[in-house]
């Protein structure tokens, strides 16, 4: 087990490197906006746009620019300056962390409690009149996209814009630690925007594993001992229906991130999300790159923990 | 009077492509400490007739109706709560595979554990004592461990000891195996169906042994019944069946047993054709079209369950001495039927 997590970090470094080499080659050889120019300003005259581009080092080959980031993130752990107002890139990422990690947990935790009960409910009267209605709107779930879901969720329940002035509505996110009530109402929108479409695709998926399930032999022999139907779906059911669930949710929660991005630009939510957004529209290379590796270190993070964790949901899982 | 009763029993399912008739008319009896065989091919309904018996078959799309009567009260009519306190205590149930029937998460011994304290409100620690008990019974080799085991840690005739433990740490009146040797290696079957003997005498549980295999069942059964298309087709006390058969169906079977004392010339004769569909089955007798003998009014009505003597009930239209006759020549013909 120790010889196979010291493996997986490995390979997870290399896979962040990897990773950011190629948002580097990607910015260079894609054609994208001088970020020198922008920095600049409107009247700015060609030298001045020189001086800057020498200052920020974007007149060298991109592969020393690379190596240059790199030195500075494997010695100092530092993330580079922004191209656009030269604040640390690691800081503006780390202030930004908490509205972040606030929508995505809380986005987890709704999908979650949306999609797995849902799926279970679903599961346990196939065809009936629930069953239909819950999946029929799941699929609806499942094709509305984030950006339609938030806006028509500000449309019907958000104070001051909404028809039903329920929640808080964009830009009303305030830090936890302001206050805890209005940091929960402000993010009510936002999550269940987020986890809309997860929650329908895992209430479907929930149903389907948890109808195969309880068509599996040890099902039977469950009954047949004599327990409860209710012990049979819940603890002999979904120990095993579930198990896959967890998995596919690490490798999903990626995914989370990204329709974090767009969450937090239609509700306003000043996360790292929207701080990647902005950093796209600037061209501005540092940003990009703290903000693709953010991700990208989190996703390859829950995936480790997933792998991890899976070991002890199946016993038969052994890592060698 | 006998332990357990099964009354014109009935069971079909509703599915798409139309009503399964998988049970028709089945009556069974189990006397205590007595072991009875069911012998039939794939679904002839024999799993179905004794999935019945402890409720595993009241799915939302089936129809039940008869009576089995247990304790002189009917289980076919009886209440999801006070059946469940029946199956698993009182009548107890092993299955074919016994991989797919332990559940891959939990540790054996839990499994066990969990038979135990759903019917009976012990602490843990007893518990897990009976359970490895119970598994020291059956023959598995330092159960303190193996208690701790996953079924994926264990062989396959080891897993079906463990099913067998589970099935009887609540010393139940009846077990029903149901193809409790097809899943498993041939030496390891006869060490299970021993087991399965010797607990019998030993707690003097009933046997319902479910099996297409006509060897388990010279082995170990005192009564034999044949089932095919849902229907029980002959019904006699073990010597009986295997010495005097009076149904074409059941010869076909003795006669598709390989015999290792049989001279090579004399061939396997399989029975032609295939089973009935249960869902449009033919008219008249059942097995009319693969019966070699049939006579006319076989197609037209279906034969009644009748005794050829006492104690033997036969399903067929043939006359008894007609029938005699056809089995002597039979065994003149093939040896092995001797």
């Amino acid at each position: 087990m120790g010889a196979y997590i010291v493996r997986r970090v490995l390979w997870a470094i290399l896979l962040l490197l990897v990773v950011s080499f190629i948002t580097f080659v990607i910015f260079d050889v894609f054609p994208s906006a001088d970020p020198a120019a922008i920095r600049a300003g409107r009247n700015a005259t060609p030298a001045l746009v020189h001086q800057i581009r020498i200052n920020l080092g974007l007149n060298k080959p991109f592969y020393t620019q690379f190596w240059i980031y790199l030195k500075g993130l494997v010695e100092h752990f530092n993330l580079g300056y922004s191209y656009y107002n030269s604040e640390s890139v690691k800081s503006e990422i780390f202030s930004r962390l908490p509205a972040t990690i606030s929508l995505t947990i809380g986005g987890f935790i709704v999908w979650m409690l949306i999609g797995i009960p849902v799926g279970v409910v679903s599961a346990i009267r196939p065809r009936s009149i629930f069953d239909r209605v819950l999946m029929g709107g799941s699929l609806v779930a499942i094709s509305a996209p984030v950006y339609f879901l938030g806006l028509v969720s500000l449309f019907l329940f958000a104070k001051g814009t909404g028809q039903l002035q329920w929640f808080g509505a964009a830009g009303s996110y305030v830090p936890i630690s302001q206050n805890v009530g209005q940091w929960f109402n402000s993010l009510i929108l936002p999550w269940v925007t987020l986890a809309a479409a997860f929650a329908a695709f895992y209430a479907r998926m929930t149903r389907g594993n948890l109808i195969e399930t309880m068509n599996e032999d040890y099902i039977r022999t469950a009954r047949a001992k004599g327990l409860r139907e209710a012990k049979v779906i819940s603890k002999h059911g979904l120990r095993a229906a579930l198990t896959p669930i967890v998995t596919m949710a690490g490798m999903d929660i990626g995914l989370l991130l990204g329709g974090a991005i767009l969450t937090e630009i239609v509700f306003n939510v000043p996360g790292v999300g929207r701080y990647a957004y902005n950093a796209i529209t600037n061209s501005d290379l540092p940003a990009i790159q703290g903000t693709v590796l953010f991700g990208a270190f989190f996703i390859v993070f829950a995936n480790l923990v997933v792998d991890i964790l899976y070991a002890f949901l199946d016993p038969r899982v052994t890592y060698g | 009077m006998p332990l357990l009763e099964i009354e014109d029993l009935h069971v079909s399912f509703k599915t798409i492509d139309g009503v399964v008739r998988a049970v028709e008319g089945v009556s069974l009896s189990l006397d205590a400490r007595k072991t009875l065989g069911v012998v039939g091919e794939s679904g002839s309904g024999k799993s179905v007739t004794a999935q019945t018996i402890i409720g595993l078959t009241r799915f939302p799309n089936a129809t039940i109706t008869g009576r089995v009567m247990f304790d002189g009260r009917d289980l076919v009519s009886m209440d999801a709560d006070h059946l469940r306190a029946i199956r698993g205590a009182r009548i107890a149930m092993i299955f074919q595979d016994p991989l797919s029937s332990l559940h891959p998460f939990f540790k054996v011994g839990h499994q066990i554990v969990e038979a135990i304290r759903t019917h009976e409100d012990v602490p843990r620690d007893i518990a897990k004592r009976r359970t490895i008990e119970a598994l020291r019974s059956v023959g598995i080799p330092s159960p303190e461990e193996r208690f701790d085991s996953y079924p994926h840690e264990m062989s396959g005739g080891m897993r079906q000891r463990a099913m067998i433990a589970m099935a009887l740490a609540l010393r139940p009146d009846i077990l029903i195996a149901d193809e409790p040797t097809t899943a498993l290696d041939v030496t390891v079957q006869a060490q299970v169906l021993e087991l399965i003997q010797a607990l019998r005498d030993d707690f003097g549980t009933a046997v319902m042994l479910i099996t297409h295999d006509l060897g388990v069942v010279a082995e170990m059964c005192d009564d034999v019944a044949v089932m095919y298309a849902g229907r029980v087709l002959e019904q006699a006390p073990r010597e009986v069946l295997f010495d005097e058969p009076q149904h074409p169906y059941t010869w076909g079977l003795l006669q598709s047993i390989p015999r290792l004392d049989a001279p090579r010339t004399d061939r396997l004769s399989p029975i032609a054709g295939s089973p009935p569909s249960l869902i449009n089955p033919p008219h008249g007798c059942k097995f009319n079209p693969r019966c070699p003998y049939t006579p006319p009014e076989a197609l037209e009505t279906e034969p009644p369950l009748a005794p050829a003597e006492p104690g033997h009930l036969v399903r067929c239209h043939l006359p008894v001495e007609e029938r005699r006759r056809l089995w002597q020549s039979l065994r003149q013909e093939h040896p092995a039927l001797r």
